[in-house]
């Protein structure tokens, strides 16, 4: 359930991507001189960092760590 | 010269710092730890040199051009999609990639192909046509150098004199300094240009007189009103960006980056802490690209605006020569360049000058990649490790960096092409379409050698058939492209003013798909490799 939210984060937001809504305006001028289209995908990449944080968070591969730590110390006890 | 002087002593600074590596691995001729820092790399080190690798030329000078002559699109057009993208391919891929090449010792992706895929020449043409579509990144950085150095000592520098210094400096480091040297130049490169941003920002902003009064200005102007909104650009081009940024984890420079992390926990920062370092160095550089079209006062500025001017008036009726030329003349790849100039105080301009230098130079890593993949996929796979030894494999792959940069440096100096649209067109698009490579050998048993072949020949077909559509089709004015191909009314085929248009997408669009298409069908008719191979691949998932 976990992975299949997180899934439907990322396809979410990859279609937020797509703002066909601010496409041919620059209004409003965020702080009286940042135009939306560039404001909005500056804080999509904020979004992105945190939808990451997530990842890292919930969805993290730790069966790949787990794998490598039991080899190190099997080539340890070897040598 | 007081900014090209700064930029000199940081020059020197840099080669200093991979001297200083090279004497900490003085005595260990060992092809690991010099190609791979012995997989040692801290998070802190890890996370600022896989940015800043990735960060080229194109980063500052690239963006702040694109974004000169197209407008605020540049930023969703690369930024803020790679800035999802690209740490979601590192999370999946790159910790996956770092664990087997800890496990089974991998130095390069064609070592992991060939044993993934029991293969052997397979695995060479994978290496020749990787190592095709990486030259073109390493004669960004020179390009970049040449243009910066020049700029910042007001032409005193030459360019090609620049494009050499910086090539003879960047050979110098990554020669004595190898992985070790290439990741501590590029943690202090990344540290400086992340501060650039915000500094080229305020300074350029009160020096224009803040940006208000620039941004009303360029509203109320017909011209350049555009360049504040997406308008000029079909939501179907916008999107196809969006697989642009699947090249980077395809570029054995960053595959190879993934393998020097000493735990697999330092990932962690890099993925979640990538977004916010891009928007970082690219929102300022955007910004600052478009606000540079209300400069009045500076002439070389000016010029290229009127070349714009010219090119959207009477382009349709030049013939294709003058167009390039005057194509040429209006890009802007040197604009934040000029607005430094026009606006910094001298030793200011130096030191940001020297940030935009650290972008510039981490075609570093690209040059050492180049140098440990001939080593190990061909020197050290076709028996030279065996006949003469480890140390000798060091020496090739120093001598390999030494031709290497020789040969991108010739290049450079004949390139007519922006920084922008060479980068895109070749490199980025290539390596975006052997992503499949990858994912298909990380998470598919079924793929094979055959796949992975066929794969890899359509995107070598692929590139050269856009390369030399459009050097046969001229490129036309500005506007309405010229329709090649066309079946019931739908366009297939069109050559844009930027390139070239297949179904209304740019070319990496189904130059992606149909090496996926390829990699699948392929695959599902061909024979396997051995149970005994898909488990060491495949333990990992529990499957």
């Amino acid at each position: 359930m976990k992975r299949i939210l997180l899934v439907i984060a990322f396809v979410t937001l990859y279609g937020l991507h797509q703002d066909f809504w601010f496409w041919r305006t620059a209004h409003p001028l965020v702080f009286g001189f940042v135009p939306i289209g560039l404001f909005y995908h500056a804080c999509f990449s904020v979004a992105a960092s945190l939808l990451m944080w997530l990842l890292v968070t919930f969805a993290w591969p730790s069966h790949l760590e787990e794998e490598i730590e039991g080899h190190s110390s099997q080539e340890d006890s070897a040598h | 010269m007081i900014p090209a002087i700064v930029v000199f002593i940081y020059l020197a600074s840099v080669l200093y710092i991979g001297i200083f590596a090279f004497r900490r691995s003085k005595g260990s001729e060992k092809a690991e730890d010099y190609f791979l820092a012995n997989r040692s790399l801290g998070p802190f080190v890890f996370l600022f040199s896989l940015f800043g690798t990735n960060m080229t030329a194109f980063a500052i000078l690239g963006s702040s051009g694109h974004a000169f002559t197209n407008g605020i699109v540049t930023f969703g057009l690369m930024a803020s999609s790679s800035g999802l993208v690209i740490p979601l391919t590192i999370l999946l891929v790159g910790t996956r990639v770092w664990a087997l090449g800890k496990k089974h010792g991998f130095m390069t992706p064609v070592q992991m192909f060939r044993d993934r895929w029991e293969c052997s020449h397979i695995g060479t043409v994978i290496f020749a046509v990787q190592s095709v579509l990486l030259v073109p990144y390493i004669i960004i950085g020179i390009m970049g150098g040449g243009t910066t150095l020049n700029t910042i000592s007001g032409g005193l520098v030459p360019y090609w004199f620049g494009g050499a210094i910086v090539a003879l400096v960047v050979m110098g480091y990554v020669f004595f300094g190898g992985m070790r040297g290439t990741a501590w130049v590029n943690t202090f490169q990344t540290v400086l240009f992340l501060l650039f941003g915000t500094v080229a920002v305020i300074v350029i902003g009160t020096g224009m007189g803040g940006f208000r009064s620039a941004a009303q200005s360029m509203l109320a102007s017909p011209a350049l009103a555009p360049l504040l909104s997406r308008e000029r650009i079909s939501p179907l081009y916008f999107f196809s960006y969006t697989f642009i940024p699947l090249s980077a984890i395809a570029f054995p420079h960053i595959l190879i980056f993934c393998l020097t992390a000493r735990k697999m926990a330092q990932f962690k920062k890099t993925v979640i802490f990538y977004p916010l370092c891009i928007l970082a160095i690219w929102l300022p550089c955007v910004f600052l690209g478009v606000m540079a079209n209300r400069v009045t006062d500076v002439p070389q500025i000016k010029a290229r605006q009127e070349a714009r001017r010219v090119l959207a008036t009477q382009g349709k009726a030049m013939a294709p020569a003058a167009r390039d030329e005057l194509r040429e003349q209006a890009a802007g790849d040197d604009v934040i360049l000029r607005l430094l100039e026009r606006y910094a105080p001298l030793w200011l301009a130096g030191l940001l000058g020297a940030g935009i230098m650290a972008a510039v130079m981490a075609s570093d890593s690209q040059i050492l990649a180049l140098s440990t993949m001939f080593t190990e996929d061909v020197f050290a796979f076709y028996g030279g490790k065996r006949r003469f030894g480890e140390a000798a494999q060091v020496h090739t792959g120093r001598l390999f960096i030494v031709l290497i940069t020789m040969f991108a440096y010739a290049v450079a100096l004949r390139a007519p092409e922006t920084i922008f649209e060479l980068a895109i067109q070749y490199a980025f698009s290539g390596y975006a379409a052997l992503s499949p490579l990858l994912i298909a050998a990380l998470f598919w048993k079924g793929s094979t050698k055959w796949g992975a072949l066929a794969s890899t020949v359509w995107v070598a077909a692929a590139v050269t058939a856009v390369a030399i559509f459009q050097q046969v089709v001229p490129a036309p004015a500005p506007g309405p492209p010229t329709l090649m191909w066309s079946l019931s009314g739908i366009e297939v085929l069109a050559r844009t003013p930027g390139g070239t248009a297949v179904f209304g997408f740019m070319p990496v669009v189904p130059m992606v798909l149909v090496s996926a298409l390829l990699m699948v069908v392929v695959s599902l008719i061909t024979t396997k490799p051995k149970q005994s191979t898909l488990a060491k691949y495949f333990r990992f998932q529990n499957q």
